[in-house]
């Protein structure tokens, strides 16, 4: 163990390790309370917090988030949107951690995480203006408290570290959370962000999203750990493993994540075990490193499929309300639709517009001198 | 060393850059005045950055430092000694050995809403957080539509001159100043040293602040704070007639005693200290250029691809017929950092100052 502190407490002192450190391993399966077949199990420690509204709500965010997914994997097929990496299968994953923060708590996506962000409650337009490529983000994120999507690989969950340890700092009871997937586990910032998070209990869940592949690369090629969520120990912190096509075990493992870094407890490293049903992006070919028999053990694994037959075994959904739920989900594909189908209106103009808060005079010069040439295309036009 | 103030010549033509969507409304501007009264004194350029830091911290609780051994030990420069003990380890404190994670955690600071300053401990250390500074650092402000500027502050000691180990000698400026959406500031002098750091960290665009280590215990005499020109104008440091030497950070003191030796041998070099290197005022050089007709830039940095290569571009873009000679460069040799014994043969010297005088002089 390590010496205490040469000087007297501060902000900066993490929670006290477990008296057995092997407390902070995951469980040898990954936590499941909802069998394919949407059979519930209770398990200890992670019960379920959500009611029945709350579980209805889960159901249909989700059915939300898939049809999202879908319309923009479409729209990119036709050309309408840039190449778009869907998320196809991780709804659970998505949308059950992301159901478990509070209002104030902050999220970091990555690109993959467009069903997260919607399940954040921003509008799906204002999160696929960026595939347009017509302009980046344009939700109010810090008012919605979701970073902009990190695209450089794991560089985001150190962002998350920061944020959180700035919070911590400043006795604010927030949480920040980190989507990172199984390929940017093997970067040196995701390293770096859990050494630092737990180094300083940052209040900070990182959530490792095990979709079986880097593109084409699997997650064998990637470590040696015997789970990712084997990791947190050496950064002294829990790893818990789950199941990350059941929506309720992952709201229980990041409520209760969230719950303790809140307390005062410091980071948790949770593993969802999913899979990336359709290619890396729209410009992938997946035939060429996985088979179909693969894909099809895990379509029978569907985290809506088991999600729904659940719910409708308990009551809580019958054919009307997944009927809503459904119909919301297109009125919201349709809305994504007629935006990308109507060209965008862009500026190319405001390329310039926050490049700096007090921009050097050259680059005023450059701007004036595309207003001159846009003028120019106009009026020969 | 002399200091000449003159007025900032930049214009800036009446374009407003700022769209309608969000306000830029991340940091309030610190304010701060040279004292009525204070008494000048002998001041290092170390104490006046250790200064700034201070007064930085009293001014904004929203300011934070921290690095790789600037707590306790007060950096291994000493630029952030006291400041721990004064102002509590949550405001000063040591970070794990991770300059990604020390840059990549600003921008999260920054995102809650601080005013992170940080720490790298040498130049070459600044490498593994090149990713944090050009993919977030730089960009962050326009991907999120001005909706989240970076007031971060990165502190990087540089140069050479200092007789150290391998990777602790380096001048990685051009790197940083050819990232679009940050700030590149060098001072060389001790007034600079103090007036730019707390402009860099009241300022809302992120700031690269290269700290010229073998001028840590440069003197001038000072009655801190002060208030110098600010960011974006550059200095002349010494008028003359011959020719024009343009230096930035480190090679300032080069330049001026190359003037001195050049004031033997009958020649008046002017020479223009930069101060930043994004913004650039090149109004200040030309206007140099244009009374002497010669010109020679000077840094320690490599020379090919160097920073040297822009200003001479621009030197001749706004000057060239009126220029006698082609604009000379002076920079390292275009290898790796040598062995330490070597560095004296490595990095510009006064005689290859003087003689790129000459050569513009032999046209």
């Amino acid at each position: 163990m390590h010496p205490p502190p040469a000087r007297g407490s501060s902000l900066l002192d993490p929670a006290p390790l477990p008296p057995d450190p092997a407390a902070l391993l995951p469980s040898s399966e990954p936590l499941c309370l909802l069998d394919p077949h949407g059979a519930r199990h209770a398990v200890d420690g992670f019960e379920c917090a959500l009611d029945d509204g709350g579980l209805r709500r889960l159901y249909e965010t989700m059915v939300l988030a898939r049809r999202v997914d879908a319309q923009a994997w479409h729209l990119s097929r036709q050309g309408l949107l840039g190449a778009f990496p869907t998320a196809r299968g991780q709804e659970a994953t998505e949308v059950g951690s992301v159901l478990a923060l509070g209002a104030d708590d902050w999220l970091f996506p990555t690109y993959r995480d467009t069903m997260a962000v919607v399940a954040r409650g921003i509008d799906p337009i204002e999160v696929l203006r960026a595939n347009q490529g017509a302009a980046s983000y344009d939700y109010d994120f810090r008012a919605q408290r979701v970073s902009t999507m990190a695209i450089p690989l794991a560089t985001q969950a150190i962002h998350a570290a920061g944020l959180a340890l700035a919070a911590k700092l400043h006795h604010d009871p927030i949480v920040a959370l980190a989507f990172l997937g199984d390929g940017a586990s093997s970067e040196g910032d995701a390293h770096e962000a859990m050494n630092l998070a737990a180094t300083f209990g940052a209040p900070c869940v990182f959530l490792l999203v095990n979709n079986q592949y880097a593109i084409s690369v699997p997650v064998t090629r990637q470590t040696h750990a015997p789970t990712l969520a084997h990791r947190a120990i050496g950064y002294g912190m829990p790893g818990v493993r789950v199941d990350g096509n059941d929506g309720l075990a992952v709201h229980a493992a990041t409520a209760r994540a969230v719950e303790r870094a809140r307390d005062g407890g410091g980071p948790t490293l949770i593993e969802a075990v999913t899979y990336r049903m359709e290619a890396h992006t729209t410009s992938d070919d997946p035939s060429r490193y996985r088979t179909d028999t693969e894909v099809d053990a895990w379509r029978d694994r569907d985290p809506l499929t088991r999600l729904e037959l659940h719910l409708r075994s308990v009551g809580i959904l019958d054919d009307g309300a997944c009927a809503e739920a459904s119909d919301a989900a297109e009125a919201a594909a349709a809305r994504v639709r007629d935006w990308a189908g109507t060209s965008p209106v862009t500026d190319p103009l405001t390329m310039f517009d926050h490049a700096y808060a007090d921009p050097p005079s050259r680059v005023r010069a450059q701007r004036a001198q595309l207003a001159d040439e846009l003028r120019l295309m106009e009026a020969s036009a | 060393m002399t200091l000449t103030a003159r007025a900032p010549t930049t214009t800036v033509p009446d374009v407003d850059l700022r769209s309608s969507v969000a306000p830029d409304d991340e940091v309030p501007p610190m304010s701060w005045s040279a004292p009525a009264s204070a008494e000048a004194r002998s001041v290092t350029l170390a104490q006046a950055l250790n200064r700034a830091l201070r007064d930085a911290l009293d001014a904004d609780d929203r300011v934070v430092i921290y690095g790789e051994d600037v707590g306790r030990l007060g950096g291994v420069f000493r630029i952030t000694d006291g400041l721990q003990e004064r102002f509590g380890e949550e405001r000063c404190f040591d970070s794990p050995l991770a300059e990604s994670a020390i840059v990549g955690s600003a921008v999260g600071m920054a995102l809650y809403g601080l005013v992170p300053v940080v720490e790298m401990q040498f130049d070459a250390f600044s490498y593994p957080a090149f990713e944090q500074i050009v993919s977030h650092v730089a960009k962050m402000r326009s991907r999120a539509r001005g909706r989240a500027g970076l007031p971060i502050t990165i502190r990087i000691p540089y140069g050479g001159h200092v007789g150290a180990p391998e990777h602790h000698s380096e001048s990685p400026e051009a790197y940083y100043a050819h990232t679009a959406g940050l700030r590149v500031v060098t001072p060389a002098t001790p007034g600079d040293a103090y007036s730019l750091l707390r402009e860099s960290i009241a300022s809302p665009d992120p700031v690269i602040f290269l700290e010229p280590k073998r001028q840590y215990y440069a003197t001038e005499e000072l009655a801190l704070p002060v208030r110098t020109e600010p960011i974006g104008c550059a200095a002349v440091r010494r008028r003359g007639t011959t020719a024009t030497v343009i230096a930035y950070g480190p090679s300032v003191s080069l330049a001026l005693q190359a003037a001195d030796a050049a004031a033997a041998r009958g020649h008046s070099l002017e020479v223009i200290d930069l101060r930043s290197l994004n913004p650039l005022d090149m109004d200040t050089p030309v206007a140099s250029v244009q009374r002497t007709g010669r010109c020679v830039v000077v840094h320690e940095a490599s020379t090919f691809g160097g920073f040297g290569g822009e200003v001479a571009a621009q030197i001749q873009e706004r000057a060239f017929y009126l220029l006698e000679a082609p604009v000379a460069r002076v920079g390292a040799f275009d290898v790796p950092y040598p062995p330490s014994r070597f560095e004296e043969h490595y990095l510009p010297t006064v005689g290859r100052v003087l003689d790129a005088v000459e050569r513009t002089l032999a046209t």
